[in-house]
């Protein structure tokens, strides 16, 4: 390694066992070759345990979708449900508060959900499939806390462009009652809607899309 | 008495027979008995053997909290409280295990300080900083592996903050928080690894580092209160230093004095206030982990906190909130360029100039106000005092090679000053 620029026979006083030029570039070969098949064993001797740091076929497999039913949910509650691991919310919201859904509009960093934050059913005004039901992953999407649903409207400590929303506690963003994120808060993403679909009027299927 | 004196000629043979085996007889020599420390050592000199203390006990009840616990999401909270309630002498080992920690920090903090007040960090020091430095990054990643083991509501959502950290990297960033998760969230894959980092991994390196950053103190010497180099003055017949003194038995006893003092408030700590009212030993933590439920405010170990201070205080902008991350991970790392930004004529702080000591004043007030605000809920006048503080404790390094250039010194003394007491 890196010594090849000393000759061999440097070190021996007598020329009895000096090497001859073709063995100086035959071993110089020799440790190339060498250094390459090692680099090549080193990357496939380390590859499984790289892997084996990613999630196991098991936990891939337990991200299977679940069913919700939203029958026995009171306007402006919310229930939860546990899918990969994660809170997802399954909120009812009132008349009123879908039609607040528009005074936040021009508060919200990305009013028209740009960001591929939804599947393309949840692209609207609303983030839903009916606008009373709103489905969404209850992460936020700047360190993943859960964040605190607040119906109140202007709070003292939300201020007055607060018509009810989601509140995280770690470190303070602010969402309004379609996931959408407040401009200047530390969170950068509305927060994420996950595939769904109905089952009849009472069921939501949480995990897979309508067509899968 | 011919017994006592026969089994001395025994002992001493015995050792004999080693040291032509193994160099016990030449490593003592060189790193105690014939190392030479300056002798003007003061009380900022206490906390490396210190630190080497805590250690030593991290790892030790370290072992013996390993014998009942479980790294397992079903069982770890469980195997915590059994360790409290059941084991005999297991809640005396796990509170010296966790004030440990924070007296790791605390002993790392001072002993930080001392660096930067004296410029220890400086030529020919700057390996023995780097070294120092590397361990700090091991003890960060040993304190927050280790937090998530109780499996505790702080320690999840610590775990997961952290963690989520990773994912703001632009495009593998989500990749690489599963890959480090080992799930799609935090959970009992996570806590499995989080367990063989905590026990194994960063303990051997950690170990390994501890070595090279001795070797290579002593192989420079020390560095002294008044930053001048001894090597400078040796006995010409000797060749010893002449402001040096034999480590053993000068600094052993000085430093088993400060042991002394040192498990006095420590087990203080550990018997009357392992908690210490929630800092050391957060109230949310007795709370089994939930998935489902963040914390009403969360906060780090005190810490962690003037960093976590930082990256709440920068806002996201262009659709990703990496550079609070990188904000952070800077305030870090920049530790590492000290001994190539302070461009001083001397090295310590009794010799420099009203410049330096003003940007040194606002860069511990910063530290210490960013750390209280880290335990604070956000709110935006203290958000906006973190951005300032951030600034302020940024520019202590950025600005450094312009002040400590600029600075009006004082001349250093040919020898170390010292009087008798």
């Amino acid at each position: 390694m890196g010594h090849g620029s000393r000759s061999p026979s440097e070190n021996l006083s007598s020329g009895e066992l000096s090497f001859k030029v073709g063995d100086q570039s035959r071993r110089r070969f020799l440790v190339n070759a060498s250094a390459v098949i090692g680099a090549g064993v080193a990357v496939g001797v380390g590859a499984p345990f790289v892997m084996s740091l990613a999630p196991s076929e098991r936990a891939r497999a337990a991200g299977a979708p679940i069913e919700v039913d939203i029958s026995q949910i009171e306007p402006g509650m919310k229930i939860s449900a546990e899918w990969r691991g994660k809170v997802v919310w399954v909120l009812h919201r009132s008349k009123e508060m879908v039609a607040n859904l528009a005074k936040t509009d021009a508060l919200v960093e990305d009013p028209k959900s740009e960001q591929e934050q939804q599947p393309a059913y949840a692209k609207n005004e609303h983030r839903s499939i009916k606008p009373e039901y709103l489905v969404l992953e209850g992460v936020c999407t700047h360190l993943g806390c859960s964040p605190t649903q607040r119906n109140e409207i202007a709070p003292a400590d939300l201020g007055n462009d607060w018509f009810g929303g989601f509140f995280c506690p770690c470190h303070g963003s602010k969402f309004d009652l379609s996931g959408r994120v407040y401009k200047g808060v530390p969170a950068p993403l509305n927060l994420r809607v996950p595939p769904h679909h109905y089952v009849g009027d009472s069921k939501i299927v949480i995990g897979e899309d309508q067509s899968a | 008495m011919s017994s006592s004196k026969s089994s001395c000629g025994v002992a001493r043979r015995a050792f004999e027979w080693v040291d032509a085996r193994f160099p016990v007889g030449k490593m003592v020599r060189e790193h105690l008995t014939e190392y030479y420390a300056p002798k003007n050592f003061n009380f900022w000199y206490y906390f490396g053997s210190l630190a080497l203390l805590v250690l030593v006990n991290q790892i030790v009840t370290g072992i013996f909290l390993t014998m009942s616990y479980k790294p397992d999401a079903q069982t770890a909270f469980a195997s915590v409280e059994y360790i409290m309630r059941d084991v005999w002498g297991g809640r005396i080992i796990r509170y010296m295990h966790s004030t440990g920690a924070s007296m790791f920090f605390v002993v790392v903090y001072l002993h930080m300080f001392r660096g930067l007040i004296y410029g220890s960090y400086r030529k020919p020091r700057e390996l023995i900083w780097i070294f120092g430095m590397l361990i700090y990054l091991c003890l960060m990643g040993e304190a927050f592996f280790g937090y998530l083991l109780p499996w505790g509501q702080m320690s999840y959502w610590g775990a997961q903050v952290i963690v989520n950290l990773f994912s703001s990297v632009p495009i593998i960033g989500p990749d690489l928080a599963v890959w480090i998760r080992g799930d799609f969230s935090v959970s009992d894959a996570t806590l499995n690894r989080f367990f063989a980092f905590h026990v194994i991994a960063i303990p051997l390196v950690l170990l390994g580092l501890v070595a090279a950053h001795i070797l290579a103190l002593h192989e420079v010497g020390s560095n002294n209160p008044d930053g001048v180099e001894i090597k400078k003055h040796k006995d010409p017949a000797t060749g010893i230093p002449l402001d040096g003194i034999p480590f053993h038995p000068y600094y052993t006893v000085k430093d088993i004095f400060g042991a002394a003092v040192f498990l006095f408030i420590f087990f203080t700590i550990v018997y009357f206030f392992p908690e210490m009212g929630g800092y050391f030993l957060e109230y949310n933590n007795f709370i089994p982990a939930d998935a489902m439920k963040t914390p009403e405010h969360i906060a780090p170990v005190w810490y962690f906190t003037p960093y976590y201070a930082m990256l709440r205080a920068v806002p996201s902008f262009l659709g990703t909130q990496v550079w609070g991350v990188l904000v952070m991970g800077g305030a870090v790392m920049i530790f590492f360029g000290l001994p190539w930004l302070d461009r001083g004529a001397v090295k310590s702080i009794r010799y420099r100039g009203l410049l330096y000591k003003s940007f040194l004043a606002a860069f511990v007030v910063s530290f210490l106000v960013l750390g209280y605000l880290g335990v604070m809920p956000s709110t935006p006048e203290r958000t906006i005092l973190a951005r300032v503080l951030t600034v302020v404790y940024f520019g202590f390094f950025i600005l450094m090679p312009w002040y400590t250039a600029r600075d009006k010194t004082l001349p250093e003394p040919d020898r170390v000053q010292y009087s008798k007491h």
